[in-house]
C-alpha cells in the first residue's frame, strides 16, 4: 500500500469511526474487500483471534502471506459480517517489532539465543525450583486466547506430570462468574441456548453490556431483527451510557452493584402480579439459600465455602418482600415505575426474551449471585431452553469457554469435571496415563491468589503465555513488585513486546493464531477449527508446542509422544475422551475441519443448539420438556441472594467510582489491535470519561488532563466529555487497553468469594484537574 | 489537496441508487453501510479545482439528501480536520 492509499485508508476509518457513533452496530461489508492486491488470492476459513463471538473469517493468502480478510457467509455465527477488529486482524501478524527470538536475561539485559536453549532453561529452571521448594512453587498462568490444544497439554503437563493445580487463565478475570453461576444453577457450565436466540427473541435486556463495542456483529443481528420484526425490543441496563444505550429503546442507568436488588425487585414483582409459570416451577425447580456477608477476598489466603440449604416458595416470597420497586428506588437509582417496565417484559406471556451479559456482571463482587438472580427471573416465568427464551453469558474471549472452561484451565478443574471428585481425577489419571496421586485432590491458587504467592515467595516460577497480567491484574503495583522480586523465574510467551515481556527472565517467541493449527470454542459452545495458514514468524513455536517440548526435557516423554505431523489431531482424539456421551460430545476433527464449527454436545452427527429441553437435546431423559440434568434431580436452583454493597464506597477522601473496560477498536491491553495502524490511529491512547457537570466544576475541557487517584496508585489521562460515553456524576470511566497508561494500577482486587474473579467496574477515586 | 472523507446521507430508499451515481464519479470511493442509510464517501482529488468540481457533482446528485465532512488528511498525512 503507498502513502496515499494509506491515507485514503485512514480518512475512510475515520468516517467509519464517527458512523459508529451514530449509528452503533453499524456494519460496512466491502471494507473487507477494498484494496485486495492483484492477483490470485487463495481463501481458508478461520475463526476471529479476537473477541468470544467466534465469527467465521476467510482469510486470503497470497506469496505465504496472510493479505486480506472478510467474513465467511457460511458460518451461521456472522453470516458473513465483520467488525472494525476482525477484518484488520491479519495485519496483527506483521507489525515490525514481532517477537522473532527467543530472548533470555543475562546480567539484567535480554539476550538472543537459540529456541534449543531457551527451552533448556526453562525446563532446567521448572525442574530445580520443584527441586527446591516443591512442586506448588511453579505455576502456570494461560488464557481465554490459548487454543484447545493449548490448553489441554497445559493442563496435563501441570496437573497430571508435574502434580500441582498451579493452573489458571486469564479467563478467571472475565467469566469465573458466569461459571460459577451456571454450575450452582444448574449444575453444568456454560450457555443453555445459542446466537440464534437472536432470531427469536421479542425483548433483549442487556445486563451491564456494552454489546455495540464488545460484541458488535451479535449487536448488528439484534438490530437487523429489530429492523425485520416491529415488536423487537432492545432495554439497555447499565451504569453509564454508552453507544448501546443510544441504540436502545430503553436506556435506564441503575447506581454499581445494585443490580442485585433490581434483579431481585423484578422477581418480588413477577410474583406479586401473578407472572410465574408455576407449573414450570414445581415441576424443574428448587430453591436454595446459601450464606450471606460473604467478604470480599482482600486478605491474602481468604477462603470461602457456600453451604446451600433449601427453603419453600413461601420462604422465597418472604425474602424478596425486602426488594418491593418502591423500596429500593433510592438504592438503585432506578425508578419503580422502570423496574415494573422490566418485570412486564420478563412476565408478559407472549413475549420471548434474551438477557445478555457479560464483564459488568461477571467483573463483579457479588458475580456469581447476580448470576444466580438473572437465572432466578428466567425461571420463575418459565422463559428459558427454547428458541429466544435465554438467558445469555457472553465471553469475552476467543476460547475462554473452549479451553478454559471445557478444558479446564483453573486450579479446580479438570477436562471432565473437578479435581475434588475422585471419578474424575481417575479418569483424568487413566487417559493422561498417570498415577491417580499426581493429581492433587484440592484447588490450590486462583489467580488473584498466585500472584500474591508470587509475592510472598510461595510461588518462584511462573510461565506466562497468551496474556499481559502485568497490564490487567488489579492493584497491579503490588503485582508487579512482587515479580521482579529476588529468586522469582518469569518465563513468557507472547507474539509482541509487552510490560509482562519486561519482567520475564525468558521470552519464547510464540506462533501466532493461523500460523498454527488449534480450535477455539466460542460463546455459543461452537467449537471451532483453524489450519496452519502461513509459516510461523522467525523462530517462533506454537505455545502447545513450547509445551511438550518443556514437558519431554523434563521427563513426560510418554505423556507427549506425538510427533510435530499429527499432534493436534491426536490431543483432539485424546481430549474427546473426556467429553464422550451425550451430555458434552465434541464434534469429531473431520467435522471441524470442514465446517463452520459444531456446538456440543454433538450428538449422533448433529450439533445441540438448546440444552435441557428434550425437544432440542438429546441427552434430556424426560421426554418432551425440560430436564436440567447437570444437577442430580434433573431441577434447576432458584436461589435466594441478597443485595450487599462493594467493598470500596465513595467517600470524603476518594470522592468517585471508578469502571474500566474495553472500546472496539482495540483488543484487550491492545498488544496487537495497537500495532495495526487503523485502529491505533481511531483510539490512540486511553481517556478518562467525566460527566460533563463533573468536567465543568473542576475546569477541565475535551482533551485537558486529569489526575485520577485512588489508595493505590495514581495516573493522568486526557479528559473526554461527551464523545464516546457518558458517565453518571461521580463516576468515570477508563479504558484499559493502553499500557503507557495503566488504570490498573489504581484498581482493587477485591473479588467474588464463590468465582474469585475480580471486580474491575467499582473502586473510589479522587478526580482532580491535573 | 486533501483526501477528505464525508458521511453521505441518502433521501429514504435512495442508497443503492445513490450508491451506483458515487461509484462512477472521478475523486470518490464509496463504503456504503451494510444495515444502515448511510454511505461513506472518500475523496481524493489533485488541486482546488478538481474539488470544487467535485463537490459541485456531489451538490447536484438529486438522490443525496445530505452529506457532512468528518476529516480531511494533507499529502504529508498531517490530520486537518
Amino acid at each position: 500500500m503507498n502513502r496515499r492509499e494509506f491515507i485514503r485508508k485512514m480518512a475512510a476509518a475515520s468516517a467509519i469511526t464517527a458512523a459508529a457513533t451514530m449509528f452503533p452496530g453499524i456494519v460496512f461489508a466491502e471494507e473487507q474487500t477494498r484494496d485486495l492486491p492483484e492477483g490470485d488470492i487463495l481463501w481458508k476459513k478461520s475463526p476471529c483471534r479476537f473477541c468470544g463471538v467466534g465469527c467465521g473469517l476467510k482469510i486470503g493468502l497470497q506469496n505465504g502471506k496472510a493479505v486480506a480478510v472478510k467474513g465467511d457467509p457460511e458460518s451461521p455465527v456472522n453470516k458473513g459480517l465483520c467488525c472494525v477488529k476482525g477484518y484488520h486482524s491479519v495485519m496483527a501478524l506483521y507489525a515490525k517489532d514481532r517477537l522473532k527470538k527467543p530472548l533470555v536475561r543475562k546480567n539484567g539485559k535480554l539476550v538472543e539465543t537459540s529456541m534449543k536453549e531457551a527451552l533448556d532453561l526453562v525446563a532446567s529452571k521448572m525442574q530445580e525450583t520443584i527441586d527446591k521448594h516443591g512442586k506448588n512453587a511453579v505455576s502456570m498462568y494461560g488464557s481465554g486466547q490459548w487454543t484447545i490444544p493449548d490448553g489441554y497439554v497445559a493442563s496435563k503437563f501441570m496437573k497430571g506430570a508435574i502434580g500441582t493445580n498451579n493452573l489458571e487463565a486469564n479467563a478467571r478475570l472475565c467469566m469465573a462468574s458466569a461459571v460459577t453461576g451456571f454450575l450452582s444453577s444448574f449444575g453444568m457450565d456454560e450457555p443453555m441456548g445459542c446466537y440464534e436466540d437472536i432470531d427469536h427473541a421479542d425483548v433483549f435486556v442487556l445486563w451491564g453490556n456494552n454489546m455495540a463495542e464488545m460484541h458488535p456483529v451479535l449487536f448488528s443481528r439484534m438490530l437487523d431483527q429489530r429492523l425485520q420484526r416491529k415488536n423487537v425490543k432492545i432495554i439497555d441496563l447499565a451504569t453509564r451510557t454508552t453507544r448501546t444505550s443510544t441504540a436502545a429503546d430503553r436506556s435506564i442507568l441503575f447506581k454499581p452493584q445494585t443490580d442485585l436488588a433490581i434483579a431481585n425487585a423484578i422477581c418480588y414483582e413477577i410474583i406479586n402480579n401473578g407472572w410465574v409459570d408455576t407449573g414450570f416451577v414445581k415441576n424443574h425447580c428448587t430453591i436454595k439459600k446459601g450464606k450471606t456477608n460473604i467478604g470480599y477476598g482482600l486478605e491474602d489466603k481468604f477462603a470461602f465455602k457456600d453451604e446451600a440449604q433449601g427453603i419453600d416458595f413461601e420462604e422465597f416470597k418472604e425474602f424478596l418482600k425486602d426488594y418491593k420497586p418502591e423500596d429500593v428506588q433510592e438504592l438503585t437509582g432506578v425508578s419503580a415505575k422502570d423496574i415494573k417496565y422490566l418485570a412486564y417484559l420478563y412476565g408478559s406471556p407472549n413475549k420471548k426474551v434474551t438477557s445478555f451479559w457479560c464483564m459488568g456482571m461477571n467483573q463483579h463482587t457479588r458475580g456469581t449471585w447476580i448470576n444466580n438472580l438473572v437465572y432466578n427471573i428466567h425461571l420463575l416465568v418459565g422463559k428459558i431452553s427454547t428458541p429466544g427464551n435465554s438467558p445469555f453469558s457472553l465471553t469475552g474471549q476467543p476460547s475462554a469457554c473452549g479451553t478454559v472452561r471445557e478444558v479446564g484451565t483453573l486450579t479446580h478443574k479438570l477436562p471432565h469435571g473437578v479435581v475434588m471428585n475422585e471419578k474424575d481425577r481417575k479418569m483424568a489419571a487413566e487417559i493422561w496415563k498417570v498415577p491417580v496421586e499426581n493429581i492433587q485432590p484440592k484447588p490450590s491458587l486462583h489467580t488473584v491468589e498466585m500472584f500474591r504467592a508470587l509475592d510472598r515467595g510461595d510461588v518462584r516460577f511462573m510461565w506466562i503465555q497468551v496474556t499481559n497480567p502485568m497490564v490487567t491484574m488489579p492493584k497491579l503495583n503490588r503485582y508487579r513488585e512482587g515479580a521482579l522480586k529476588e529468586d522469582r523465574f518469569i518465563v513468557v510467551s507472547d507474539v509482541y513486546p509487552t510490560p509482562t515481556t519486561d519482567i520475564a527472565d525468558v521470552i519464547l517467541p510464540s506462533a501466532m493464531w493461523i500460523e498454527r493449527e488449534g480450535m477455539y470454542g466460542n460463546s455459543e459452545r461452537r467449537t471451532q477449527h483453524f489450519d496452519q495458514l502461513v509459516d510461523p514468524y522467525g523462530e517462533s513455536m506454537s505455545d502447545t508446542w513450547q509445551i511438550i517440548e518443556v514437558a519431554r526435557r523434563m521427563g513426560f516423554e510418554k505423556q507427549f509422544p506425538w510427533t510435530y505431523e499429527n499432534h493436534i489431531e491426536e490431543i483432539w482424539k485424546e481430549y474427546s475422551l473426556f467429553h464422550k456421551g451425550a451430555k458434552h460430545g465434541m464434534a469429531p476433527l473431520e467435522v471441524l475441519k470442514s465446517e463452520a464449527g459444531a456446538q456440543w454436545p454433538y450428538v449422533n452427527g448433529k450439533s445441540t443448539k438448546w440444552r435441557f429441553h428434550g425437544k432440542y437435546d438429546p441427552a434430556c431423559s424426560k421426554g418432551d420438556t425440560y430436564d436440567f440434568y447437570g444437577k442430580p434431580d434433573g431441577k434447576a436452583w432458584i436461589w435466594a441472594r441478597p443485595y450487599e454493597p462493594a467493598p470500596e464506597e465513595p467517600d470524603k477522601e476518594y470522592p468517585f467510582l471508578l469502571n474500566t473496560g474495553r472500546v472496539i477498536e482495540h483488543w484487550h491491553t491492545g498488544s496487537m489491535t495497537r500495532r495495526i495502524p487503523v485502529l491505533h490511529q481511531a483510539v490512540p491512547n486511553a481517556y478518562v470519561e467525566l460527566h460533563p457537570e463533573d468536567a465543568k466544576k473542576m475546569g477541565v475541557i475535551n482533551g485537558g488532563k486529569v489526575k485520577l487517584t485512588s489508595r493505590r496508585g495514581e495516573i493522568e489521562l486526557p479528559a473526554s466529555i461527551n464523545e464516546r460515553g457518558k458517565p453518571v456524576r461521580g463516576h468515570v470511566f477508563v479504558p484499559f487497553f493502553d499500557e503507557g497508561l495503566l488504570i490498573n494500577e489504581l484498581t482493587l482486587d477485591a473479588f467474588c468469594p464463590i468465582s474469585k474473579q475480580p471486580d474491575y467496574k467499582k473502586c473510589a477515586i479522587k478526580v482532580e484537574k491535573a | 489537496m486533501p483526501v477528505k472523507s464525508y458521511l453521505v446521507f441518502p433521501h429514504i430508499g435512495k442508497k443503492k441508487a445513490l450508491s451506483d451515481i458515487l461509484v462512477d464519479m472521478s475523486w470518490c470511493e464509496i463504503l456504503p453501510a451494510e444495515n444502515e442509510e448511510l454511505i461513506v464517501l472518500v475523496t481524493d482529488t489533485e488541486n482546488e479545482k478538481e474539488e470544487e468540481k467535485c463537490l459541485n457533482s456531489l451538490n447536484a446528485i438529486p438522490e443525496l439528501d445530505h452529506y457532512t465532512l468528518v476529516s480531511g488528511f494533507e499529502e504529508n498525512s498531517k490530520k486537518v480536520n
